[in-house]
């Protein structure tokens, strides 16, 4: 059993990396979506062979939401703001890359230091975790495009919400509820503020927003 | 209790009911409205029960906020202050309902009425909470909702300003608050306050430094001056029935935290009182002189607020050093005086910004020197607003007079004692409460003279009308009440009793040992306003019977002997205080800016005075726009780019974990 979690997990991280190295955002939000699946299998894995109903539900729940709702949302957004990919990143692709795998590392070191809830969890566990918030946080920072950043916000909360299950296990149904309905609300939020800032500047670059702060310079 | 906590949900419930229907403004204001009135009504019966001597039951609910309980109780500090704190808005409510009619579909009345009922479910809340975190939480949502209500007209610019100090200084403030509860939480390690009191008394240092926290943390919401300033500004911002509200008994909270705070610090030490006094001082005389000076209604009232804060200051200031020395005579009268001063100021302050209310409401200005012999066109306004204006300059035979009579009687009491430090603070105290009692009947002779006498000085006032009845009842029923108090002195004086018990930490029957010599000194104030106001009765009756066989002509104010009388040849505001604004030049600095006539046919001549809040110019402005050069060297890590801002927090989340975990 061990072995399919650790395949699992291995997937995940490899899901992280190519966010990170991607450039195209139809491609892109097909992986995160691969990654939301991935998700629910994991959860399957790590709770079968008895699992509950209610484990099910809320697996179910993931894969739709993560796999099928949300790339959806995003690949309408993506049409109607006509971006197709990410350009000029503040961080180059190969740098990201770089940057990501040398996360992994650090992830590791980071989960050795903290004290595990629960030992008897594969000990890959919680650097995957770790790993895909801190991907998350680097896809944040590093790129313009406001889909990409909605893209960096899932992934943080996929980690995030790994997080949830090594350290309180069955009771992390609430942290997921949590999360997922953050998730919704962000991915609602921003398919909403990609339309209008498409529409009220032509471009959906976050970064010349910054024309919108209060203290002119 | 639990009833009490009912009127509490009612008045959440019909507020949130009016913001739904804010769609309907009738319908909205009318769930509002009844919803204030009828919480109100309900509230108020837990607390009489409690003042005549029913104990009730704490009530604790478990509550998943750290340290935090739903720990309420209604002794009786918290009834006492209750009372006012539901009443008040009820009548409010029922004058804000015609006040605010004229402005139907342009704004959500419906908004307005739920933060009004929230604001004063958060009085009552305030008042009963007994754990820090709902204390807190209570005093927080308060000065958000009453925020909500003094930008009502957010379109003006000045509102908004107005509107921004208000929560500045809120804020400022509870963040003191914070620190003395944390402060005073941290040796018990519970925030309930039953276990607050037992862990400071200590350190006398300790207690030192928190009572000057409570101060400043309390003494921002009440307007103890230097914290004063949101209070000119607001005020005059908010609509009247709010102002009412505010200054009649929401600024009351912070006299009622800072007695509560009191309760908790154990033995208090002797300068602890005088800081009282020196405060109570500043604030009364700057109070009504700043007061004078000014040409707003609603401005003069507020600081009239700051003035009578001043009063209860030094009230409390008395009782105060009366439990340091241990005197009981100067401890009974001096909280007595002041928490007296709490009830009365809340009656006559609120009918007096509802009697401005009237006055704006239908003239349309609040500028005095606008107005002018409204007592003709607005009889029930006028003789109201002249019945609070009696009662604030602290004269008989009203209730303003009895509870500067008892701090009075307190100051004498300290002057005969045997100590010098007793005898130098009731010099103090009287001196003191001689001058601002004169300076207020100056400001209100004024005040009522130039609006209410004399004839129209423009046009506003001059097709002035009588308010609807929904407004005339409200400050009748405060008006008789402001009458009633000073009727039923002695017998409000032993109802204050288990409040006095609490304050001052005497046992009942130590406290009826010096009550009793004082109700009889009461009788005879009773006596005399009685004996006044049945000679004013008969005067007025002879008057009305000696006139009644002959004809009575009407003619114009002013009208002594002049060609042709012009409503410019009156008295106006400035012309009438400036011997004293002269006198008084240097505490105020009155800006003066005049252009004197010249030549021997001059064509122009005219004179503005101007007279600017002294701290809010030289000491908060500076102190600010210090602060605001300081920041504005960091004002290159706010560029816009959000990247960067995710950046920030994902250094400071990671270099954080490292080292914590490394």
């Amino acid at each position: 059993m061990n072995l399919w979690i650790e395949l699992l997990l291995v997937s995940l991280a490899l899901t992280n990396l190519a966010l990170t190295s991607l450039c195209r955002l139809e491609t892109c939000i097909r992986v995160a979506a691969a990654q939301g699946i991935l998700l629910g299998l994991v959860t399957v894995a790590l709770h079968s062979p008895a699992i509950s109903l209610h484990m099910l539900v809320l697996v179910l729940g993931i894969i739709v939401l993560k796999g099928l709702v949300f790339p959806w949302l995003l690949f309408r957004a993506m049409r109607q703001a006509r971006v197709r990919r990410e350009v000029e990143p503040f961080v180059s692709f190969t740098w990201s890359l770089l940057i990501g795998t040398l996360a992994l590392p650090t992830a590791m070191w980071l989960s050795s230091r903290l004290p595990a809830a629960h030992p008897s969890h594969t000990p890959l566990l919680i650097p995957v975790a770790l790993h895909a918030i801190l991907a998350g946080l680097l896809l944040i920072v590093s790129r313009r495009k406001a889909i990409t950043q909605v893209l960096g916000y899932l992934v943080m909360e996929n980690g995030i919400y790994l997080f949830g299950i090594a350290l309180v296990g069955e009771e992390s149904v609430l942290v997921d509820l949590a999360t997922l309905l953050d998730v919704f609300v962000g991915v609602f939020v921003m398919g909403i503020a990609i339309f209008h800032i498409n529409r009220t500047f032509d471009h959906i670059d976050t970064d010349r927003l910054s024309a919108l702060k209060d203290w002119p310079s | 209790m639990i009833g009490l906590l009912l009127a509490i949900g009612l008045l959440i419930i019909s507020g949130i009911g009016a913001m739904i229907a804010s769609a309907r403004p009738r319908i909205a204001t009318m769930i509002g409205v009844g919803g204030t009135m009828l919480g109100g009504l309900l509230g108020i019966i837990p607390a009489i029960q409690v003042l005549s001597g029913h104990a009730i039951a704490p009530i604790r609910l478990p509550w998943s906020v750290p340290y935090g309980g739903f720990y309420v109780h209604l002794d009786g500090l918290s009834a006492f202050f209750l009372i006012p704190m539901l009443g008040v808005p009820a009548l409010a409510a029922l004058y804000g309902s015609r006040y605010l009619s004229v402005s139907d579909g342009r704004r959500r009345l419906g908004t307005h009425w739920f933060y009004f009922n929230l604001l004063t479910a958060c009085m009552a809340l305030v008042l009963i909470a007994r754990n820090g975190v709902l204390f807190l939480m209570a005093w927080e949502v308060m000065s958000l909702a009453s925020f909500f209500l003094v930008t009502f007209d957010d379109e003006k610019e000045h509102v908004r300003q107005a509107g921004w100090t208000y929560l500045v200084a809120m804020h400022l403030g509870t963040a003191f608050l914070f620190v003395l509860f944390i402060l005073l939480g941290k040796q018990s390690n519970s925030l309930d306050f039953d276990h607050l009191g037992s862990a400071v008394g200590m350190i006398p240092a300790n207690a030192g430094l928190l009572f000057v926290l409570a101060i400043v943390g309390f003494g921002t919401k009440a307007g103890f001056l230097p914290m004063h300033v949101w209070l000119p500004e607001a005020h005059p911002a908010a609509p009247s029935h709010v102002s009412a509200v505010m200054s009649g008994v929401m600024i009351k909270t912070g006299i009622y935290g800072l007695l509560r705070t009191l309760t908790l610090l154990g033995p208090p030490a002797a300068w602890w009182g005088w800081l009282l006094i020196g405060i109570g001082l500043c604030s009364g005389v700057l109070g009504v002189l700043f007061a004078l000076a000014q040409h707003d209604l609603k401005r003069l009232l507020a600081y009239h607020s700051v003035e009578n804060i001043g009063i209860i200051a030094l009230g409390l200031g008395v009782g105060v050093l009366g439990m340091s020395l241990p005197s009981t005579p100067l401890m009974v009268l001096g909280f007595a005086g002041g928490l007296l001063h709490v009830v009365n100021h809340a009656l006559f302050k609120s009918l007096l910004f509802l009697g401005a209310g009237s006055v704006m409401h239908a003239t349309g200005t609040g500028e005095i020197d606008h107005l002018g012999g409204l007592m003709k066109r607005m009889p029930w306004t006028a003789v109201t607003f002249l019945i609070g204006a009696i009662a604030i300059s602290g004269l008989p035979p009203f209730n303003g007079f009895v509870s500067e009579f008892l701090i009075y009687v307190g100051g004498f009491e300290g002057v005969s004692a045997s100590h010098i430090s007793p005898m130098i603070a009731g010099l103090i105290v009287l001196g003191g409460l001689a001058l601002i009692g004169g300076l207020a009947a100056a400001c209100f002779t004024k005040a009522f003279g130039i609006i209410f006498l004399g004839e129209p000085r423009s046009a506003h006032p001059a097709q002035a009308h009588e308010s609807p009845w929904a407004m005339r009842l409200p400050m009748l029923a405060l008006a008789s009440g402001c009458v009633l108090i000073s009727l039923f002195a002695p017998l409000v004086f032993t109802w204050m009793e288990p409040v006095l018990v609490i304050t001052t930490g005497l046992r009942p029957d130590q406290l009826n040992e010096t009550l009793v010599g004082k109700v009889e000194l009461l009788n005879y104030v009773v006596i005399l306003g009685v004996v006044f106001m049945a000679v004013a009765l008969i005067l007025l009756l002879l008057r009305h019977r000696l006139l009644s066989r002959r004809q009575v002509t009407h003619t114009v104010t002013w009208d002594c002997g002049y060609a042709r009388p012009s409503p410019r040849m009156q008295y106006t505001a400035s012309s009438f205080v400036q011997p004293l604004t002269d006198l008084f030049a240097a505490l105020i600095r009155t800006r003066h800016s005049l252009d004197t006539p010249s030549g021997l046919f001059p064509r122009h001549a005219s004179l503005t005075t101007n007279t600017p809040d002294i701290w809010r110019e030289h000491f908060y402005q500076t102190a600010f726009k210090a602060i605001v050069w300081f920041l504005a060297r960091f004002r290159w890590l706010q560029h816009g780019h959000v990247q960067l801002y995710v950046l920030y927090i994902a250094i400071t989340l990671l270099v954080l974990l490292v080292f914590k975990v490394g």
